[in-house]
């Protein structure tokens, strides 16, 4: 994001007001969801898919990933295998349950 | 002395390295809160079936609910005062950077609610461990609010007047750099609220 001219901003700032709305709506979409009637696996997958959905409109467009250059993707991609390994490490517990 | 490459992109990376910086700092952060995601897996895989969810029921939704519109219209707002300053308009920036300070402080204030009426009815991080590890989780995030407060509090006070005006480009940066760690901050709260209230 470095040489945008007036017109490039105001263009811009359509795409913001739009994002924000659609977060706004998926909140509301988020709580509505964690009323209805589900499986709690099913409420939990419903839950996160939102929360990935709203994370994804804030990454890609309020911090301009889409847009983005390289070095940056390079190292969130980095971030995020390292990221997954720390969320699966808890799965090493079923071993116990299991006696592997 | 001036750092380097604050303004202009450094050809190795093809950016400005406050941008490169703040990257690197919120790829830290991702981690740091990562460490703590997981805990609170591990802590639900180990816990008594349908404890996590007699606890989180002692949260209030429509508190949390109203903090994330806030926190959401608050990345708006720091997001408009970046392109208020691409705009060359320092007054709007003014407005937009002092909308942000006030809906941080709205959520600081709803939370404070929060923790005090869990006080109130003597519930504190000993009670359980999703108490625990609600306490840790929003705690670290509104110390996180509170330092993104401090920041963006510094550049909206006449001190971000005069960098403006001495080196507008430069102080455009840094903004960005602010604006992007607080979406990060906004980031977080988007999963914490699902894990923590609704599941």
């Amino acid at each position: 994001m470095s040489d945008h001219d007036h017109g490039h901003i105001e263009e811009h700032i359509k795409v913001y007001l739009t994002v924000f709305g659609a977060l706004a709506v998926l909140t509301l979409l988020t709580v509505s969801a964690s009323y209805m009637d589900v499986s709690n696996t099913e409420a939990i997958f419903l839950a996160l898919s939102i929360a990935t959905v709203k994370a994804s409109l804030v990454a890609g467009y309020f911090m301009h990933l889409i847009t983005e250059r390289q070095t940056i993707i390079y190292i969130l991609c980095l971030t995020f295998v390292f990221f997954l390994v720390c969320m699966f490490v808890p799965l090493i517990t079923i071993i116990d349950h299991t006696a592997l | 002395m001036q750092a380097p490459y604050t303004v202009e992109e450094r050809p190795e990376t093809g950016l400005n390295n406050s941008k490169l910086g703040i990257w690197v700092f919120l790829a830290s952060e991702v981690m740091l809160f990562g460490g703590l995601f997981s805990a609170y897996v591990f802590l639900r895989m180990a816990a008594p079936a349908g404890e996590f969810a007699y606890w989180g029921s002692k949260l209030s939704i429509p508190m949390a609910t109203v903090n994330t519109m806030v926190l959401i219209s608050s990345s708006v707002t720091v997001i408009m005062s970046w392109a208020s300053l691409k705009m060359k308009d320092f007054e709007k920036y003014k407005m937009y950077m002092g909308l942000t300070l006030l809906c941080a402080l709205i959520f600081l204030f709803i939370k404070y609610f929060e923790y005090t009426g869990k006080f109130h009815h003597g519930i504190y991080p000993s009670s359980s461990t999703f108490m625990a590890i609600y306490f840790t989780l929003t705690g670290l995030h509104g110390l996180h609010i509170i330092g993104g407060m401090i920041v963006m509090g510094y550049f909206w006070l006449p001190a971000g007047n005069k960098m403006w005006h001495s080196e507008p480009e430069h102080f455009t940066n840094r903004i960005e750099a602010a604006g992007l760690y607080w979406h990060f901050v906004d980031l977080v709260w988007i999963f914490l609220f699902p894990i923590l209230y609704l599941l």
